[in-house]
């Protein structure tokens, strides 16, 4: 049945450098990466070491602890170097394309006409498995799973988040193929989630063999997470999987194409750009490759996805394997002096949430410029129920994290880590009067939850 | 600015560059912190934050607390000099400036002996100091008796940050208001400093003797002065004690005597509602006004630092109780109208600055609903029905600090119910 819901809890950060709905084509990179860490908790084996030749598509590494799951390189090329970090740990596999059009085929094939297992087994073996995630925990999907429902939110609430209904206006075939085969893989229904208050686009209103409920008001109304808590909580020993729409096309091209299309679009956006839009690039691009000489580096900081749950990086990094958004800020590495426009200013151009400064006497269509400033210093928990007014769960978010902290996998349980991911506490970390980092406290929670009980 | 910026970089430099003082840092830090709020920016998770930082919160807490303050100040001199010899005449200014020099004393001495422990623990821990006691600092001198000897205020408050706070791990981590805290352990410590009727005017007794002295000129036939002719308290001799104190007296007593106290609150009495809401009464330094608590009610609320539910809830147990035992009646202590009865002692400083710490306070919404109601409910009870503990309030509010993890736990375990309820019907 499909529902409506209004998030009231939340907060929406109004950025300035949104992006327009232009789309341009990327140039060439000079290099692309797979990052293992973008898949968390994925212990890479590769299959080749530097100097070997790939085709787009053609299987990079494995999961040592899930051998069915196959990671590709995104272009045709060679691997070039791969980048190590402490214990030898793989971070960046580099691949330096060859500029020849060279990719692994596949058969086509009509997911309606293939049994679960089927497309299960095609999905594995065409690396398009890891576009599907799950909750709990957050990592990619493991395929010996049943989940009880699909989720897709097709829509991004995070501040400048990319508009999907204008990344997939051409993809209408695409996305229906890649959902009927989602709803293959389920018992329950595939939910797609649109957003409430907005005209759709045909790819999503018109869409068959889903249910559709409707999701408006606040930040984090977007979430998957926040979405499935008001469609069907997650229990123990329940498994929800989550797809982010536009790789449901990727998949989608795959069944029908019979290759894997890492081509995807990326919103460029932030305060930092000169003219915020979107491009086409493939996975793992260079970011310079889709900067172009549109975005002031000075003093910026570079993150592969949104400001608050996104990934810091540099012109010379990679975007990420989840990412379908960049997006460029200053940095705030400078003191402020307390009265003028530090802690103790009159603030009326800072923002916060709390009504310690007079951030709500701005119009209401003020776009923000912030900095990576902390704005204060690290504390311990003192001021109480303001996780509670960003976080939209019948969870108490400080008793989770507090569970967290002392290791307690029982309390963890109980109060509720079984549907939460890092992403749900992003807003509550933006908030936080005492700069804690609940997003990786959470990330341990989960870490240690795997390990115990999965 | 960009000098001050030099002078902490250098500072830095050089308590980092030797190894006998580095661990001096929190020192500088404190100071450096409170001047530039730090260049650093954020490595993990969300990329950009809330400008809103805990000493910002702090220091709203004690701007709150400012009405409150020079109010005190002010009452200080009022009630110390209205009984002298021309102090019926005393300016504003006079009354200020005679109460300035005490309560400033006071202020100086909590914050100075509290500090100086922070910093020792902090240097010790190697942690940057954190803002929680700015706040207490300041509520401990509002919470005494204007005649509280200043070592006893430094000993009370040494006790509240080391056993009251530092034994559980520093800020945010205390079970007890610190502040109240620091006034329990006079109140059980030094009794005939924290109550009866001899501390709660600056200099009383000097007072008494001045007074007496006018009324032996009276039993002479000496005429005395026209404007203190006019001075009923003078003439009557005053006790000095609390609005609390003298009805509390009351117990036991002959008929009589629990009708002048009944006076005393009826209009144009001492303590009648005008007094009670302005504050022109005996009592600790910063409570007796609670015109000057609304105002700092009204800024914390505004700006979302105190909760509202516990204000509201508080307001509404004691409301109600007073409420109860005003229906009961029987003595002038139950029959004293419920809102002139909250208006009274420590009540409305207790519900805006002590009850709403985030810290010691209940840290779930419904929770905080139940910890405020019983509060402000046993604080009326324990100063109506126990007439050794006229300041009920204090005593409530830490009874209430005890059970709120206890309150939290039942309503996080009826949530845990619900999540588990949710599988059984799944």
């Amino acid at each position: 049945m499909s529902k409506a819901v209004k998030i009231r809890k939340g907060l929406n950060i109004a950025l300035q450098g949104e992006a327009d709905k232009v789309c341009a084509n990327a140039k060439q990179a000079k290099q692309y990466a797979i990052k293992p860490t973008d898949f968390h908790g994925v212990m890479p084996k590769l299959l080749g070491k530097e100097g070997h030749k790939l085709k787009a598509g053609s299987v990079l590494f494995y999961d040592k602890y899930n051998e069915n799951v196959k990671y590709a390189s995104p272009v045709s090329g060679e691997i070039t170097e791969i980048r190590r970090g402490a214990k030898r740990k793989i971070l960046e596999i580099i691949i330096t394309p060859d500029g020849k059009d060279a990719f692994e085929t596949h058969d086509v094939a009509d997911p309606n006409e293939l049994t679960r297992e089927e497309i299960i087994q095609k999905m594995l073996d065409g690396c398009v498995w890891p576009f599907i995630k799950m909750r709990p925990i957050d990592i990619v999907a493991n395929p010996q799973d049943k989940p009880k429902m699909i989720v897709v939110s097709s829509f991004d609430s995070h501040p400048l988040a990319p508009d999907y209904n204008f990344i997939l206006k051409d993809d209408k075939a695409a996305f229906q193929t890649g959902i009927n085969a989602l709803a293959k893989l389920t018992e329950g229904a595939v939910h797609l989630n649109v957003r409430g208050e907005n005209k759709q686009s045909s790819v999503f209103e018109e869409c068959e063999n889903v249910e559709i409920n409707y999701f408006g008001g606040n930040h984090p109304c977007g979430n998957v997470g926040v979405q499935i808590h008001h469609i069907s909580p997650i229990n123990k020993g329940e498994v929800v999987w989550t797809v982010n729409p536009a790789d449901v096309a990727t998949i989608g091209k795959f069944f029908m194409s019979g290759r894997l299309d890492t081509e995807r679009t990326v919103a460029i956006t932030g305060s930092k750009v000169n003219e915020p839009k979107y491009v086409k690039a493939n996975i793992g691009a260079r970011m310079d490759s889709l900067f172009a000489g549109n975005v002031d580096e000075e003093n910026a900081r570079v993150i592969s996805g949104n400001v608050l749950t996104g990934e810091m990086t540099s012109s010379e990094g990679f975007i990420g394997y989840y990412h379908h958004q960049v997006t460029v800020i200053p940095e705030g590495d400078r003191h402020k002096f307390f009265l003028k426009d530090g802690w103790l200013s009159l603030g009326f151009n800072r923002f916060s949430m709390s009504t310690a400064y007079p951030t709500l006497l701005n119009p209401p269509s003020k776009r923000w410029d912030l900095d990576t400033n902390l704005n204060g210093e690290k504390r311990s928990f003192v001021v109480t129920e303001q996780y509670e007014k960003v976080f939209p769960f019948d969870i108490y978010p400080v008793y989770l994290l507090k569970s967290i902290l002392t290791n307690d996998i029982d309390g963890m349980e109980k109060l509720g880590i079984y549907e939460v991911a890092p992403e749900d506490f992003a807003l509550c970390e933006f908030v936080c009067t005492s700069k804690i980092n609940s997003q990786q406290i959470v990330r341990d929670g989960l870490d240690i939850i795997k390990e115990e009980c999965l | 600015m960009k000098l001050l910026r030099n002078i902490f970089d250098n500072v830095h430099h050089k308590l980092e560059s030797n190894e006998k003082t580095k661990k001096f840092w929190p020192l500088i830090d404190a100071f450096d912190t409170l001047m530039f709020t730090p260049k650093d920016v954020t490595e993990k998770g969300s990329h950009i934050r809330d400008a809103i930082d805990l000493k910002r919160t702090m220091m709203l807490v004690i701007t709150a607390m400012i009405p409150c303050l020079l109010f005190g100040i002010y009452n200080a001199g009022y009630q110390s000099l209205r009984l002298t010899e021309g102090g019926w005449d005393a300016s504003v200014l006079d009354c200020f400036l005679a109460g300035l020099p005490k309560v400033l004393l006071l202020v100086i001495v909590s914050y100075v002996t509290g500090l100086t422990i922070e910093f020792i623990f902090c240097i010790r821990n190697g942690h940057a100091i954190q803002e929680g006691f700015l706040v207490s600092g300041m509520l401990i001198p509002l919470i005494m008796p204007i005649d509280v000897p200043l070592w006893m205020v430094a000993a009370a408050t040494a006790f509240a940050v080391l056993i009251g706070k530092e034994v559980f791990g520093g800020t945010g981590m205390n079970i007890l208001n610190v502040a109240l805290t620091a006034r329990a352990f006079l109140f059980f410590a030094y009794p005939t400093k924290m109550s009866g009727d001899k501390v709660w005017i600056s200099d009383f007794e000097a007072m008494k003797e001045k007074s007496n002295a006018v009324k032996a000129q009276l039993a002479d036939g000496t005429p005395i002065p026209e404007h203190l002719a006019n001075t009923p308290e003078l003439v009557d001799g005053m006790s000095g004690a609390t609005a609390m104190g003298e009805l509390a007296s009351t117990f036991d007593a002959s008929a009589a005597k629990a009708e002048s106290v009944a006076s005393m609150f009826a209009t144009g009495g001492q303590f009648d509602m005008a007094n009670s809401f302005f504050g022109l009464i005996p009592g600790s330094v910063g409570e007796t006004s609670a015109l000057a608590c609304l105002l700092g009610a009204g800024l914390l609320l505004g700006t979302g630092i105190a909760s509202w539910k516990v204000v509201v809830s508080f307001f509404l147990g004691g409301l109600g109780m007073a409420g109860i035992l005003f229906a009961v009646g029987g003595n002038p202590y139950f029959d004293l109208n419920p809102i002139h009865q909250l208006m009274l002692g420590g009540f409305m400083f207790g519900m805006v600055f002590m009850a709403t710490d985030p810290v010691t306070a209940c840290q779930t919404g419904t929770g905080k609903f139940i910890y405020g109601f019983l509060g402000g409910a046993l604080g009326i009870l324990i100063r109506i029905l126990n007439p050794a503990y006229p300041e009920g309030v204090m005593l409530a509010i830490l009874i209430a600090n005890v059970c709120a993890p206890m309150i939290d736990h039942m309503v996080v375990q009826s949530n845990i119910k619900r999540r588990l309820s949710r599988l059984k019907t799944a």
